[in-house]
């Protein structure tokens, strides 16, 4: 992957000065490349990293939800899977081989809510053949960060 | 009581300074010889493992022979060196035992080795321990404390039984081409002079491949003892485990002295070892890293006035005072009382080297800012 991926990815933040100095590149440059990357989707979003469990107030709940459906002549999946992932409460959905066909993630409020959409929207769809519901208790990892404990550095402050 | 040569070992200044630093909360330590990352998962798992699995005996003298084999094929892929596993490998407590037992092994009382300076601090004490003389080849921040040939011809000719190599350097970062080393090689092979070769921070070579003086031909092999190990590279400091590759009866006499007086290895280290060198990704990825870093702190650093020697390895720089008028002691003091940041003075790696620092870039990004910060707020306050 490019470098400026790399990077980007562990933190979209990083000014464009540090960039290039990290990169040994010049600024304006590296404002193009970015700019490119962008322009051609291989940049999506800027996105945070938020570890809800910690932020005062949030009480969402989230759940992974294996879904069943019947695929269609000539789009197969893709059709089905536009009108599931249209939904706003649907915050990720895959493709998968295996048992089941879309994996979604889905986040509410509550419970409730959450049985709500699968009960009324989901599973009522002519395509879906059937749901199974997995709420989430806990998140150790998420994109590569661990969320619970991170490593600590033990080394002395100076040393040969 | 003790033994005179080691009464006159010199600790210095210096000792009391780092006693300073870690007596100081809330420190940026740009001081640190080590890398800032935690070994990689997998190199832990399988001393975890091996503990779970009851591995907590000795090991052969030597060291495991699957971590010998493991390491002669990871020379002939990597430098296409071939050290046979049984009679020219052996297993160290870091490449600090194997520097000692090699001196140990080679030196007769009063027998002169070559140290280029600035050098690691060990080097010229652990001379001293085996009965050994120091000729001092000083560098030049003007050849890019390199080895300046006439120099190297000068001392040659007083007859030295050794010379010790480290590249990438600590404290320079500098290190050789195949090209530069030739030329040193030349120099040496004219006269039997032993080359011990500390290459420890040769995985962390960033501009271009790291070429081991002992894959020039096949005189210099054997005339070589090539050290190295995993501290650095793979993150596995506080493992203590290295190894020496050199010619079997050089071998044979060095595990003498390690049978009588180390034993072996510890085998939790050992195994881990033989995972590590199969975590390429892992070592590849801190490397980029260390570039980067190396990249930014070599480009604010020369900003600040503090000129740096471009270093091609390890994840150390060595800055020069240049206009400002502190010897390195004082400076680094100050800027640990005024600003606190810590860095290592110059002269720990040689008296003429009172104008220079080392500073480590092995912290992470978000520290080297605030330590440049630092650095540039104090610049501005000295006279």
């Amino acid at each position: 992957m490019e470098e400026i991926l790399e990077i980007l990815e562990e933190n979209a933040r990083i000014s464009l000065e540090d960039l290039a100095k990290l990169t040994g590149r010049n600024k304006k440059e590296i404002e193009r490349v970015i700019k490119g990357f962008e322009r051609k989707g291989v940049i999506v979003k800027y996105k945070t990293v938020i570890n809800k469990d910690k932020v005062k107030g949030e009480k969402g709940v989230v759940a992974i939800i294996e879904v069943k459906v019947i695929p269609q002549k000539d789009v197969g999946f893709d059709l089905v899977a536009e009108r599931i992932y249209r939904f706003p409460e649907v915050k990720s959905c895959y493709l998968l081989s295996g048992t089941y066909d879309l994996l979604l993630v889905v986040e509410g409020k509550d419970i409730h809510t959450v049985a709500n959409f699968v009960s009324e929207k989901l599973a009522p769809l002519s395509s879906v053949k059937g749901t199974i519901t997995h709420f989430m208790l806990k998140k150790y990892k998420e994109d590569g960060v661990i969320l619970v404990k991170e490593d600590k550095m033990r080394r002395l402050a100076i040393t040969y | 009581m003790i033994a005179d040569r080691i009464e006159k070992l010199a600790p210095s200044g210096i000792r009391a300074f780092f006693d300073l630093v870690l007596g100081m909360p809330d420190v940026i330590s740009l001081g640190v010889g080590e890398p800032d990352f935690i070994t990689p998962w997998k190199i832990r798992e399988k001393a975890i493992t091996a503990l779970e699995e009851g591995f907590t005996s000795y090991t052969s003298n030597q060291g495991l022979f699957v971590l010998r084999q493991d390491i002669a094929r990871y020379l002939k892929k990597k430098y296409s060196l071939y050290y046979t596993p049984k009679e020219e490998i052996l297993i160290t407590v870091g490449v600090s035992e194997g520097f000692d037992l090699a001196l140990r092994a080679i030196l007769e009382p009063g027998d002169s080795v070559i140290i280029v300076s600035p050098h690691y601090v060990s080097y010229p004490a652990l001379v001293e321990v085996a009965y050994g003389k120091v000729l001092y080849l000083v560098t030049k921040e003007e050849d890019g404390f390199k080895i300046n040939p006439k120099k190297l011809c000068e001392l040659v000719k007083k007859n030295p039984k050794a010379i010790v190599l480290n590249y990438p350097s600590n404290p320079t970062g500098v290190t050789y081409s195949r090209e530069e080393l030739k030329e040193i090689w030349k120099i040496l092979s004219s006269k039997e002079i032993l080359v011990i070769s500390d290459e420890i921070y040769g995985e962390l070579t960033y501009d271009a491949d790291h070429v081991p003086v002992a894959s020039l031909d096949k005189k210099a092999k054997r005339q070589t003892i090539l050290l190295s190990g995993f501290s650095k590279g793979y993150a596995m400091t506080g493992f203590r485990v290295g190894f020496a590759c050199a010619h079997k009866k050089i071998i044979s006499a060095m595990t003498k002295i390690h049978a009588y007086s180390m034993l072996c290895g510890p085998i939790i280290s050992q195994l881990a070892a033989t995972e590590a060198l199969k975590a390429q990704r892992e070592v590849i990825q801190m490397r980029q890293e260390y570039k980067r870093r190396r990249d930014f702190i070599v480009k604010e650093l020369n900003a600040l006035g503090l000129s740096v020697t471009q270093p091609q390895g390890a994840f150390y720089c060595f800055p020069s005072l240049g206009k400002f008028k502190l010897n390195s002691l004082e400076f680094a003091k100050k800027l640990l009382f005024e600003e606190k940041v810590a860095v290592v003075p110059g002269r720990a790696f040689g008296k003429e080297f009172d104008s220079y620092l080392r500073i480590s870039y092995a912290n992470t990004l978000d520290n080297l800012k605030k330590a440049i910060i630092r650095i540039e707020r104090f610049l501005k306050k000295l006279p």
